[in-house]
């Protein structure tokens, strides 16, 4: 069966979509995502979907979903490279993905991940929930 | 009424066609709608000929009775485009009409010659007179259409021109939005700016209103929708350029835009968009200065 692969690099997850999602690709993505996530105790999680171009209401909901549950199992989760259409797609079905970060490419993603488990390191766990995207970049 | 196969307006119009020709350019010479300084003498008479022509030939194949009958369909296209040509050109739609409308005339005339009988001349000249106006319609409807498309085009123009995404720094990009907005407009905004963010790899995009003239609550919903589509894809965005009056709207309205960052000048959303790419300003010391 068709699987989406997930690659372990260090301490972090990197999932690649690179095909048409469609529902039960997403269901089984989720069920790996997490099995993964729990098995190996990783940081963060890059979900990279640049080559995804369309988007329907239950995968942008899987999405949404997915990225939140990585975030409860204490990974810090970035969504990367989404395209403008489906980024339109979302915002119009009212996913925003409230409180799951993004960047624009994977590179970025993998900075925006590294200050975040840096700043992790140092701070209490509360710090981090408040903490704003913005104070990432400004390169302290 | 006459009925179609004993009319005579079929023989008439393909008897008389030189004759009719003629008349009719005349007719529509002494017109006020006539501009010799907008269509050529030559041009007017190649017009009306084919359109004669065409139409004679319309009636001969039985569509007496209305230009809906599928005989009128060349006749139909060769007046949308007449219409057309007309509209482009700068004819008055009442000029356009007459063109059509001073056909009856001439019409008249000649089946007054050929037809005798006073009752029969009467349901002669009912039907042609039913015709010309018909066909007169279909010239406004044409003419209408052609402006129309002349304005939607237009429309199209201006949306592009009035949102231009520019660049300010390397990964900052700034939006500036004149007028007023509507969904159409946010739509193409949204689009052109997420397109530029994609090209140019940009962090931070400000998005400046200041010749936004009012802020509703569908107008504030655009902006949060745009800003959160650029923060999907991986970008800040920093609105701007709120004035007083609209910031005391947008909250006496109750839109939420606590989750945005706002300023109230585009420079001071620059300002805070080099902070965030990790940029700093300074003075130079006084003696690089010149």
């Amino acid at each position: 069966m068709e699987r989406i692969p997930i690659l372990k690099m260090g301490e972090f997850l990197l999932v690649t979509i690179q095909v048409d999602m469609h529902d039960r690709l997403a269901m089984q993505l989720q069920d790996d995502l997490t099995d993964r996530i729990a098995a190996t105790g990783a940081r963060g999680v890059l979900i990279d979907i640049s080559a995804l171009e369309m988007v329907d209401s239950f995968i942008g909901r899987m999405i949404a979903n997915i990225a939140a549950m990585a975030r409860i199992l204490d990974a810090q989760t970035v969504v990367t490279g989404m395209q403008p259409a489906v980024a339109i797609t979302l915002v119009e079905l009212g996913l925003t993905l409230t409180g799951v970060r993004t960047a624009l490419n994977v590179e970025r993603g993998m900075t925006l991940l590294r200050s975040l488990l840096d700043e992790a390191a140092g701070v209490a766990h509360d710090a981090i929930a408040d903490s704003e995207d913005a104070d990432v970049g400004a390169g302290e | 009424m006459t009925p179609r196969d004993t009319s005579v307006l079929p023989s008439v119009l393909q008897k008389r066609s030189a004759e009719l020709l003629d008349a009719w350019i005349a007719e529509q010479t002494r017109s006020d709608g006539y501009r010799p300084d907008l269509i050529a003498d030559a041009e007017l008479r190649d017009q009306s000929r084919e359109l004669l022509a065409s139409a004679s030939a319309a009636v001969s194949a039985g569509g007496l009775e209305s230009p809906t009958h599928p005989s009128w369909q060349a006749t139909r296209q060769l007046l949308n485009s007449i219409a057309e040509s007309r509209a482009t050109a700068g004819f008055a739609p009442a000029a356009t009409a007459t063109f059509v409308l001073s056909l009856k005339q001439p019409i008249f005339e000649a089946l007054r010659k050929d037809v005798q009988n006073p009752e029969r001349l009467a349901d002669e000249l009912w039907h042609a007179t039913t015709l010309i106006d018909r066909l007169a319609l279909q010239t406004m409807e044409s003419t209408l259409e052609a402006r129309e498309r002349v304005i939607a085009r237009q429309h199209e123009d201006m949306l592009e021109l009035s949102t231009p995404v520019v660049k300010l720094w390397d990964g900052i990009l700034a939006l500036p939005m004149i007028g007023t907005l509507d969904s159409a407009r946010t739509q193409v905004v949204m689009e052109s700016l997420l397109q530029r963010i994609v090209e140019t790899g940009a962090e931070v995009a400000i998005i400046d209103i200041t010749g936004v003239p009012t802020v509703d609550t569908l107008v504030a919903q655009h902006l949060i929708k745009t800003v959160t589509a650029a923060r999907l894809m991986g970008a800040d965005c920093i609105i701007s350029g709120i004035r007083p009056q609209i910031a005391a709207t947008i909250v006496h309205l109750g839109v939420d835009l606590s989750e945005v960052a706002t300023k109230s000048t585009l420079a001071d959303a620059f300002r805070l968009a080099l902070a965030r790419t990790g940029h700093s300003l300074g003075r130079a010391p006084a003696r690089e200065r010149r």
